[in-house]
């Protein structure tokens, strides 16, 4: 007969009821690793998904995911005639936030290199890749967005001609994938008064110039649009991304242009190493002592429980001892229920967990490795938390059972 | 004449100590209940029954004195022979004042579980739980929990629960407490009953005076001493 089953069954109200409570504070443990390994995913997803080889970012910064990066246009050249380099391409990546069904909506922009990079390497689960040069989007499914749906950006409308999973920034925004000119034009644009004003101001700036004031009919060429004076720079791309021909040490072809003044140069793996360590660090130690803290706590709520529940059965315990049952016996009796207790919210975690996380608004992802992990840690919390109660069986005295 | 006896206590005491304050629960109590025979033990409230009960029944120690049961010596002062907790397992059966089943259990749980703590099967240990709730006229009682119980059947279980490993010895502490006088006529004449056939020492606890005519010895205790009163030979 197993005594702690009969009790369990006795109490099966209470335990249950204890159970769920275990179970929905251990699924906010899981939960929190879920949210962890989410941000790991999503941190470094697009750089898992583009597979370059080498990151080429603006001397000095850590790349366009981290902070800042301004690169010519023109660099993409450069690197393709690098030796050892199969091929290079433009990147350009920022955030936006728009207003879209009269809420506000972020989203991550992703400028691809038409017509090298049309997206076919994309995680499409709706729709196709990009087949024209300009106003054409692909959206990832979070963004809320409908195939074949308008949306305003700047001054155009893109046609949603795609649907992507799982494509999200390390910031949890959903990604809205264009081309290279597309991305820059919603990244530069302004609107046309800010246009007039920013000519109006070159003009009134030239009267301060030698060169205008002796030739005015340059003045003229200052209302024409910026793209056209040769004195700005074309707009400015993030990165410049290169894949390594097959034969050829990635670190030789990083070291060649690492050795130019105005680029820093990362591999594939210590970008995503900055990503990491520099981005989701912090949120990784904030999350891991949250972790840490419920769990604690998960495990005093277990052990006062249990003690009570101990509590409860001290006479019988007592008689136990009376009728000459071993200490093996009381203590296989709390074990196991805080084993049981243990398990069961384990499980209750578990399922409750596997309906609520796909709604929660960042992506939960619940691997093997965590789950048996906290399933270990469960199953010592348990044994740690039935200590108090198991000390407390231990001192009851049989003569107990005798009285009243 | 051990040999022959199953409770033997020779010269016990115990005192309970508090600080400075001692407080001399038994004198020099001794005892011989030979096999198959049934004893009353008499006294007021705090007079040392109890304590006498529980030194019998290995649940405490005495101060100093001897147990013998079965012409064993078992506990010799504060100094056991034995695991007490594995032979009171083996050879004591306890009732008490209240029937103190375990709750969570059903009737026949709680006779089952004495066994099956002495390493019986449960097979085995199912089947003579069975038969003695048939014997004390509780078997369609078998899977009641104690809470479903009325208080003589509730004892009726205990006691079968007491007989279940067949003890050598039977400490009942006040058993018919919460019975009418009907019902505690019948539990009283069981333990001699149960005393001749199972050849056992039984002590009896008990106030009432009323049945003492089924005893084979009446013992009684005031401020610790113990003194034989009547003694009926069979």
């Amino acid at each position: 007969m197993n005594l702690a089953f009969k009790d369990v069954q006795h109490n099966l109200g209470r335990f249950s009821l204890t159970a769920v409570g275990i179970g929905m504070m251990l699924m906010i443990v899981m939960g929190m690793a879920g949210i962890y390994r989410g941000l790991i995913e999503d941190a470094t997803l697009v750089i898992d998904r583009i597979g370059s080889d080498l990151w080429i970012v603006q001397r000095d910064t850590r790349g366009p995911f981290a902070e800042v990066s301004r690169l010519p246009k023109s660099m993409v050249h450069r690197v393709e005639a690098v030796p050892g380099v199969e091929s290079a391409r433009e990147f350009v990546y920022h955030t936006i936030q728009r207003q879209h069904a009269g809420k506000p909506l972020r989203m991550s922009i992703l400028g691809l290199s038409w017509p090298t990079d049309k997206g076919e390497w994309l995680p499409l689960v709706a729709g196709r890749p990009l087949a024209q040069n300009h106003f054409e989007l692909i959206a990832d499914q979070t963004l809320g967005f409908q195939l074949n749906e308008s949306i305003q950006l700047g001054k155009e409308k893109y046609v949603v001609v795609g649907i992507t999973s799982g494509m999200v920034s390390s910031g949890g925004d959903g990604m809205s994938i264009v081309t290279l000119g597309d991305s820059q034009a919603i990244q530069f644009d302004s609107v046309g008064e800010a246009l007039r004003l920013e000519r109006s101001s070159r003009e009134r700036r030239a009267m301060d110039v030698d060169l205008f004031l002796k030739q005015p009919q340059l003045i003229e060429h200052l209302s024409q649009p910026t793209s056209q004076l040769p004195a700005f720079s074309s707009p400015q791309i993030s990165a410049v991304v290169a894949s390594i021909k097959p034969g050829h040490v990635i670190e030789e072809v990083q070291q060649t242009i690492a050795n130019w003044g105005d680029v820093s140069v990362f591999t594939k793996a210590a970008q995503e190493d900055l990503l990491l360590q520099g981005m989701v660090d912090k949120a990784r130690r904030q999350l891991g002592m949250f972790r840490a803290l419920l769990t604690i706590i998960a495990a005093v709520i277990m052990a006062l429980i249990l003690y009570t529940l101990t509590l409860d059965k001290l006479h019988s315990i007592a008689l136990l001892k009376l009728l000459g049952a071993p200490d093996r016996t009381i203590l296989g009796i709390l074990l196991q229920q805080a084993i049981g207790l243990g398990a069961l919210g384990y499980g209750i975690a578990f399922l409750i967990g596997q309906q609520l996380f796909p709604y929660f608004p960042r992506r939960v992802v619940i691997t093997n490795e965590d789950l048996v992990q906290l399933l270990f840690i469960v199953l010592v919390i348990s044994v740690l938390s039935s200590l108090l109660g198991i000390w407390r069986a231990m001192r009851v005295q049989p003569t107990e059972a005798l009285m009243g | 004449m051990t040999e022959t006896l199953a409770i033997e206590t020779q010269s016990l005491n115990k005192v309970y100590s508090s600080g400075r304050t001692e407080v001399v629960a038994l004198r020099e109590a001794t005892l011989k209940i030979p096999k198959g025979q049934v004893a009353a033990l008499l006294g007021p409230s705090g007079s040392g029954k109890s304590t006498l009960l529980t030194i019998i029944g290995l649940v405490i120690p005495p101060t100093s004195g001897q147990v013998f049961i079965n012409g064993e010596l078992i506990v010799d002062g504060s100094h056991a022979k034995t695991n007490l907790r594995n032979y009171r397992r083996q050879n004591v059966g306890f009732v008490f004042q209240k029937a103190n089943l375990i709750p969570f259990l059903s009737a026949i749980e709680n006779v089952q579980v004495a066994m099956e703590l002495n390493h019986t099967s449960t097979f085995k240990a199912r089947r003579r739980a069975a038969e003695l709730l048939d014997e004390f006229g509780v078997l369609e009682r078998s899977y009641d929990k104690p809470s479903r119980l009325s208080g003589g059947e509730q004892q009726r279980v205990a006691i079968a629960r007491a007989l279940a490993n067949n003890p050598a010895v039977i400490l009942a502490d006040e058993p018919t407490a919460a019975l009418d006088s009907h019902r505690a006529k019948q539990v009283m004449e069981l333990f001699a009953k149960i005393a001749h056939e199972q050849n056992a020492g039984v002590i009896v606890v008990t106030h009432d005076h009323r049945y003492l005519e089924v005893f084979d010895a009446i013992f009684e205790i005031e401020d610790g001493v113990l003194r034989r009163r009547v003694a009926v030979a069979t």
